[in-house]
């Protein structure tokens, strides 16, 4: 248990959380490993869990008829996969498949859900957390939209 | 092979007429992506065509028209100029169907390039979206020949697809120096790519340099090097030290045309690589 | 020169200008009436001149209307400046030729021709020193400004009234020719006949006075032709406060007038062919069918264009709002910048043949009387 504490607290998604908090954390967490080609996750599974990555790199992929799957975003060391355990119905809305060995904290969504239910200032601090990152990601995903490599005329 | 001169009796008037090309013909091409080809291109008679990385030439098909393309190619090579030219328009499509030996028109070379000087014992950040890898070329082939001048040296490049890197190859053979960190991103991929899948400014904060001791150079279409720049600028890096190249439309490349004005500036003179204290009052207006 | 030559002439005198001039072989091209305007062409006899005529003009307006007296240069300017002869509209810049294997690039020359510019207004004058400016005080020259700039004789017309939208006074660029001319007229016609108070500004200049027939300039006629000068200069049509224009302008980029002209703008480019400081220029290609001879040759081209900006995904100025916008400000706020002086001379030529009457001197006092705070 201590050792899945110091393992929260050492990801930069939770650096310098408080230690009673990196404590109710890790009582939600347990470490994971995926090999090269592995799917964590796909399309309209329930979002049971979010992982931390510790190591390796992680795409995000939509599939379509004839296209095959497209990667629209890759992730990997120190980030934060999976974001719909947060909203209702709690489903992956992509595919999330390792190019290479995943080391990763997987955190269960429902514990943790509990947990900030019981515990406001976790969930504060969850939320002061997922916000930035979120907001980031919603500003980069608006520049990919405009593909402004393309040929526009 | 015909022989060509500039003739004779306006040799004197017109030698040093910037606005009279100089007869060159293609020596090979290469296609790069879909639509976009490199050109090597000698000027007619072997003569030396000069650049400083970051200029340009005004690329002229005869009869057709004049474009003012970078140059891509290594400053050190003054035998040869390599063009990467994108065909977009009746000029470009023109040019990038010239096979060997065609002739064509150049003028140049032209413009203010890349601050190779002002970048030493600086760590050097290399931003690059698109098609604007081409003129930032020739700074790394300078920045990489003239290693030990500089401190780290970084380079980031997106993309829209795997299918649109550019210069392939000699990114992957850079990429196995050990003195250099070059990473790759595009904005989607299908099929076999394992690399970043993202947009380029996600990968900046990863530049591990010393901001106040760094130089940026900058180039892709504009609102890439908009958001570039709020990268860099969010990681330290002061608005003195940020290098962006611009385009616009030239006619003349001499600074009389006014087609390339922007704000005070006229891009083809006073550009088109600009630091971005420079020119941030009017990077905020799209249409100025 | 310190002491300006000075001497009084007449009809006949001006005509001995105009001979002399063509003796020493300028071509002399000066204001004569044509297609219902005062434009500039070829001089060769003072009945070439438009005598007893004189323009009416307001915004979008231009009428020429007989003069009760017959002053030879009763008018204000019209819609050419002299930029059509050092600034050709149109310019063959080389040529290729081919010779069975051979091909060759030409560059044209610059023709030998030295002109005489009889008639030339203080704003003129002023328009032509800031070409001078831009085409041969920067980093770069145009030799083909140059080879037309040098051998110019000018003669320059002090303006004996202010046209309807007249501002050199606020453009501090007139009425009163100072310098850069060889020789300086002003009309100083009373009841006696026609007379001319002539001026040398350079030696070339002195030396053509020195031959046409003349009578000493007395305190009279120094005393008249200072009146001309100050009556001018209290009658101009338009008035512009321009000591605070380009920051004014350029702290404006946003304000809702540029939205408010665009809304009458046509974007027709008038404007900018009319004015004598305008200098815009395209490169056009061409070639014969065959793709034998090719040539490029430059011609005017304006900022109003809609393809003036255009780069690959489209133009950068789009609407007419930005193109306005852009015109106005580089005229009065980034030509300081960049060459040192406003780009205008308050010659009210844009004023006068802007279809919409669209008047530079309104859009600014608009945009200063409603800055936002």
């Amino acid at each position: 248990m201590e050792g899945l504490e110091r393992i929260v607290r050492e990801h930069a998604f939770f650096a310098n959380l408080h230690e009673a908090f990196a404590d109710l954390v890790a009582g939600c967490a347990k470490n994971v490993r995926f090999e090269s080609g592995q799917y964590l996750f796909r399309e309209g599974e329930p979002a049971s869990e979010f992982y931390l990555v510790r190591h390796g790199r992680i795409a995000l992929q939509l599939a379509a008829p004839g296209r095959g799957p497209v990667t629209f975003q890759t992730l990997g060391e120190g980030e934060i996969l999976g974001v719909s355990w947060l909203i209702p119905p709690y489903r992956f809305t992509y595919d999330a498949k390792a190019l290479e060995l995943i080391r990763a904290i997987a955190i269960d969504a429902a514990c943790l859900r509990q947990k900030c239910e019981t515990d406001h200032d976790l969930g504060y601090e969850m939320m002061k957390r997922f916000m930035p990152i979120l907001i980031q990601r919603l500003q980069a995903t608006r520049l990919q939209i405009l593909d402004v490599y393309g040929n526009h005329r | 092979m015909s022989t060509a001169t500039i003739a004779e009796p306006v040799a004197a008037v017109h030698a040093a007429d910037p606005m009279t090309p100089r007869l060159a013909r293609v020596r090979a091409r290469r296609r790069e992506a879909s639509t976009v080809w490199t050109l090597d291109i000698e000027l007619e008679g072997g003569k030396s065509a000069g650049f400083a990385p970051g200029q340009f030439y005004m690329l002229g098909v005869f009869g057709v028209g004049e474009v003012p393309i970078s140059v891509s190619g290594d400053a050190r090579d003054t035998s040869l100029l390599v063009h990467t030219v994108r065909a977009v328009g009746p000029v470009s499509n023109a040019l990038t169907q010239l096979g060997p030996g065609a002739p064509l028109g150049l003028r140049g070379p032209f413009g203010v390039g890349w601050p190779m000087d002002e970048a030493r014992h600086h760590d050097v950040i290399v931003v690059a979206g698109g098609l604007g890898l081409a003129p930032l070329r020739p700074a790394l082939y300078h920045l990489l020949a003239e290693r030990s001048r500089y401190r780290k040296l970084v380079l980031f490049y997106g993309t829209r697809s795997p299918q649109e890197i550019l210069f392939r190859r000699e990114l992957e053979e850079w990429r196995r120096r050990l003195d250099v960190t070059i990473e790759v991103t595009v904005d989607h991929a299908v099929g076999e790519w394992r690399g970043h899948v993202g947009v380029v400014s996600t990968l900046i904060p990863r530049a591990a340099v010393d901001p106040l001791n760094a130089v940026a150079l900058v180039c892709g279409p504009e609102i890439m090097m908009r958001f570039a720049t709020t990268a860099l600028r969010n990681m330290g890096l002061k608005d003195e030290t940020i290098y962006l190249s611009m385009e616009r439309n030239m006619k003349c490349a001499i600074g009389f045309c006014g087609h390339c004005q922007l704000g005070t500036h006229f891009v083809c003179r006073d550009g088109p690589v600009f630091r971005y204290d420079r020119i941030h009052s009017v990077f905020g207006y799209e249409d100025l | 020169m310190k002491n300006a030559q000075q001497a009084v002439t007449t009809l006949e005198g001006l005509q001995a200008l105009i001979d002399a001039l063509r003796r020493r072989d300028y071509h002399v091209v000066g204001p004569t009436i044509r297609d219902q305007a005062i434009v500039y062409d070829d001089i060769v006899s003072v009945s070439d001149l438009p005598r007893g005529w004189t323009d009416e003009q307001d915004g979008g307006h231009y009428r020429l209307k007989r003069r009760d007296d017959d002053a030879v240069f009763g008018f204000a300017v019209g819609p050419q400046s002299w930029k059509k002869y050092l600034h050709p509209p149109v310019l063959r810049l080389w040529h290729t030729e081919r010779k069975a294997d051979s091909l060759s690039i030409v560059g044209e020359r610059d023709p030998d021709t030295r002109y005489a510019f009889l008639g030339v207004r203080a704003c003129e004058l002023r328009a032509i020193g800031i070409q001078d400016r831009v085409f041969l005080g920067g980093p770069q020259i145009d030799t083909h400004y140059r080879a037309r700039r040098e051998g110019v004789f000018l003669i320059a017309v002090n303006c004996g009234q202010a046209g309807g939208t007249c501002f050199c006074v606020s453009m501090d660029a007139g009425p009163k020719a100072e310098n850069g001319y060889d020789l300086s007229l002003t009309e100083i016609t009373n009841g006696a006949g026609h007379a001319f108070l002539v001026e040398a500004g350079s030696d070339a200049g002195g030396e053509v006075l020195a031959e046409l027939p003349q009578r000493a300039a007395s305190e009279e006629d120094l005393a008249t032709a200072a009146a001309v000068v100050d009556r001018t200069a209290a009658s101009m049509g338009r008035k512009m406060r321009a000591d605070d224009v380009h920051d004014l302008l350029l702290r404006n980029l946003d304000h809702p007038r540029w939205e408010e002209v665009a809304g009458r703008c046509l974007s027709c480019g008038n404007c900018t062919m009319v004015c004598p400081t305008c200098f815009c220029t395209s490169v056009e290609a061409a070639s014969d069918l065959a793709g034998l001879e090719t040539a490029a040759s430059r011609r005017w081209d304006s900022c109003f264009t809609l393809d003036f900006t255009h780069i690959n995904e489209g133009s950068v100025r789009s609407t007419t709002r930005a193109r306005y916008r852009q015109w106005m400000t580089h005229k009065l706020a980034t030509w300081v910048d960049q060459f040192g002086s406003s780009g205008c001379v308050g010659c009210g030529r844009c004023i006068t043949w802007c279809p919409v009457g669209i008047d530079i001197t309104e859009e600014v006092r608009a945009i200063r009387d409603t800055e936002p705070l």
